[in-house]
């Protein structure tokens, strides 16, 4: 069901951890969907020094942030702006059509790491959108 | 270890060799059609029968209320539209549980839109259907309760006898998906007051494509396969004789060894439940803690989402089966364990372990060292985790 390489890096993820004090950092998803994905940026001067991921969700899940996290790392913020979710999916050899959606979301969080460096730094990033808030999971599992 | 571990029996069984062997003769020298006039179809006519009377006999009914299928679904297909039409005119109600099979779910929603009524009887936490509640449902028009036997996912096994006898006091129709019960645990339909049950072959170490269904004597029951005379008219078209020769000898190996295999499986489960309990934080078992298959453990693991899980275990060689959407082909997690009032994010991480005969002890040691390294490794990769483990340092400060 998953080409070679979404097998690869599900098995073997790249820049998987956090980065403290970090430039800029996104969550996007939900738990809810079952798909919850968290970039972190290392931004100096405009360049992504470091990036980092963290992915609760399916294998096409995992893949996608591993591989828009190496799409990223050494590029400009203007070049990271241009990795799109069909950049993700292309390097990936492709992804079944019920995960198309786990490309976006890694799109999204990419974005969203973005905006948070832009904000922090007040500095507008041209053609980024303020990314749809982060849920955070509900606290009823505390009795779990 | 460097074998396949297969854990997933309750998807589907491996085939018995014996059920082969006894198989084979009929897909050659033994090939006629049991409906031809020459004594060596006759003889597969006769093989059929003695097929029927195993199958009769593992549920205590009489073999002429046996007829075979093509496999669970279509029995439970056939139950349900076949006692909705031959009874319409005395209602158009259908009483059901949340936390049926597609096999029925699907089926009753398809007679909704045609003009039936189907209520769907929640279940408690630990997927049991109460007894009070099923009263209550009855009404007027119901013609018909389907509640399952035992439950596919979360393993439960219903108070069937109770269930069964609330029906049969209000004159309704009792069916019952028994599909994963038939050779696990005991059944009799007529202490149990079943007046309709569906079986699958593939389950019990039989071949798949095969299965049945009981209807009690003087029941009305739709013919549902329209056809010849086979079946005594009730399903049309020549019997898979293979199948059904196979079936036979699957269900009576399986009613052979419940008794002693039943007590080792469950041995089997509760280890497996205790061990990964003890050395997996945050992590519960879904389904009824005594009223349960013996060969069905099904965990959440918080945190993470069963898909990766699956793939993980199958890296290590382990096959296991998953409630996550990503594994129904939707976005929502399994309606089974919504239905018992898991959340979503514990349902996306759940993984259910159906036992075979051949598991051992060793395969389930290997199962936990996995579940620990595989848990911990996806809790690693997971920022639900992440966030969890900043709180609790948080709280701790």
């Amino acid at each position: 069901m998953y080409t070679k390489k979404v097998m690869d890096h599900f098995q073997n993820p790249r820049n998987m951890g956090e980065i403290e004090d970090a430039s800029g950092v996104g969550t996007v998803g939900n738990a809810k969907c079952g798909d919850i994905m968290r970039i972190y940026l290392d931004i100096e001067d405009e360049i992504i020094k470091d990036v980092k991921f963290k992915t609760f969700g399916c294998g096409a899940a995992v893949a996608t942030s591993s591989m828009a996290t190496e799409l990223v790392k050494g590029k400009t913020v203007k070049e990271a702006m241009e990795v799109t979710n069909k950049a993700v999916m292309e390097a990936l050899d492709g992804l079944p059509r019920a995960k198309v959606h786990c490309s976006l979301l890694a799109e999204e969080a990419l974005q969203a790491a973005l905006w948070d460096y832009a904000k922090k730094n007040g500095i507008v990033i041209e053609g980024l959108e303020e990314p749809k808030p982060f849920e955070e999971h509900e606290e009823e599992e505390e009795e779990f | 270890m460097n074998k396949k571990i297969y854990l997933d029996h309750a998807a589907t069984t491996p085939t018995k060799i014996e059920v082969v062997e006894a198989m084979l003769p009929y897909f050659t020298e033994k090939f006629g059609n049991p409906s031809s006039i020459y004594e060596f179809s006759g003889q597969n006519k006769e093989a059929i029968e003695e097929s029927r009377e195993l199958v009769a006999k593992a549920i205590g009914a009489n073999e002429r209320e046996i007829f075979f299928t093509s496999g669970g679904t279509e029995s439970d297909n056939w139950a349900i539209l076949g006692i909705a039409e031959s009874y319409k005119t005395k209602g158009n109600h259908i009483i059901t549980t949340t936390i049926e099979h597609h096999a029925v779910l699907h089926t009753c929603e398809y007679l909704e839109k045609n003009g039936y009524e189907v209520t769907y009887l929640e279940v408690d936490k630990d997927g049991l259907v109460n007894p009070d509640d099923l009263k209550d449902a009855i009404k007027e028009t119901t013609i018909l309760i389907s509640i399952m036997l035992a439950n596919n996912e979360i393993g439960t096994v219903q108070p069937i006898e109770e269930l069964g006898a609330i029906a049969k006091a209000s004159g309704v129709l009792f069916h019952t998906d028994a599909v994963q019960g038939v050779g696990h645990v005991p059944i009799d339909v007529n202490a149990m007051h079943i007046d309709l049950l569906s079986i699958s072959g593939h389950k019990l170490y039989g071949p798949k494509g095969i299965g049945a269904l009981y209807v009690r004597k003087g029941i009305k029951l739709k013919s549902f396969i329209h056809g010849g005379g086979q079946e005594k008219k009730r399903r049309g078209g020549t019997e898979n004789v293979p199948a059904i020769v196979g079936f036979g000898k699957a269900i009576e190996l399986a009613i052979t060894s419940m008794e002693a295999e039943s007590k080792r499986q469950a041995d089997l489960r509760d280890y497996l439940i205790e061990q990964v309990l003890e050395k997996i934080p945050h992590c519960r078992i879904n389904g009824h803690k005594e009223y349960r298959l013996p060969n069905n453990a099904n965990f959440s693991f918080e945190f993470i989402e069963g898909e990766s899980l699956l793939i993980m275990l199958d890296m290590k060689d382990i096959c296991a089966s998953s409630g996550s959407a990503c594994t129904s082909g939707s976005l929502d997690p399994s309606h089974v364990l919504l239905g018992i009032g898991l959340p979503h994010e514990i349902a996306h991480g759940s993984l259910r372990i159906s036992l075979g005969d051949q598991n051992t002890k060793e395969e389930m040691d290997y199962l936990i060292e996995s579940l620990i390294v595989i848990v911990a490794r996806l809790r690693e990769m997971s920022p639900l985790y992440e966030d969890y483990m900043k709180k609790q340092a948080k709280i701790e400060r």
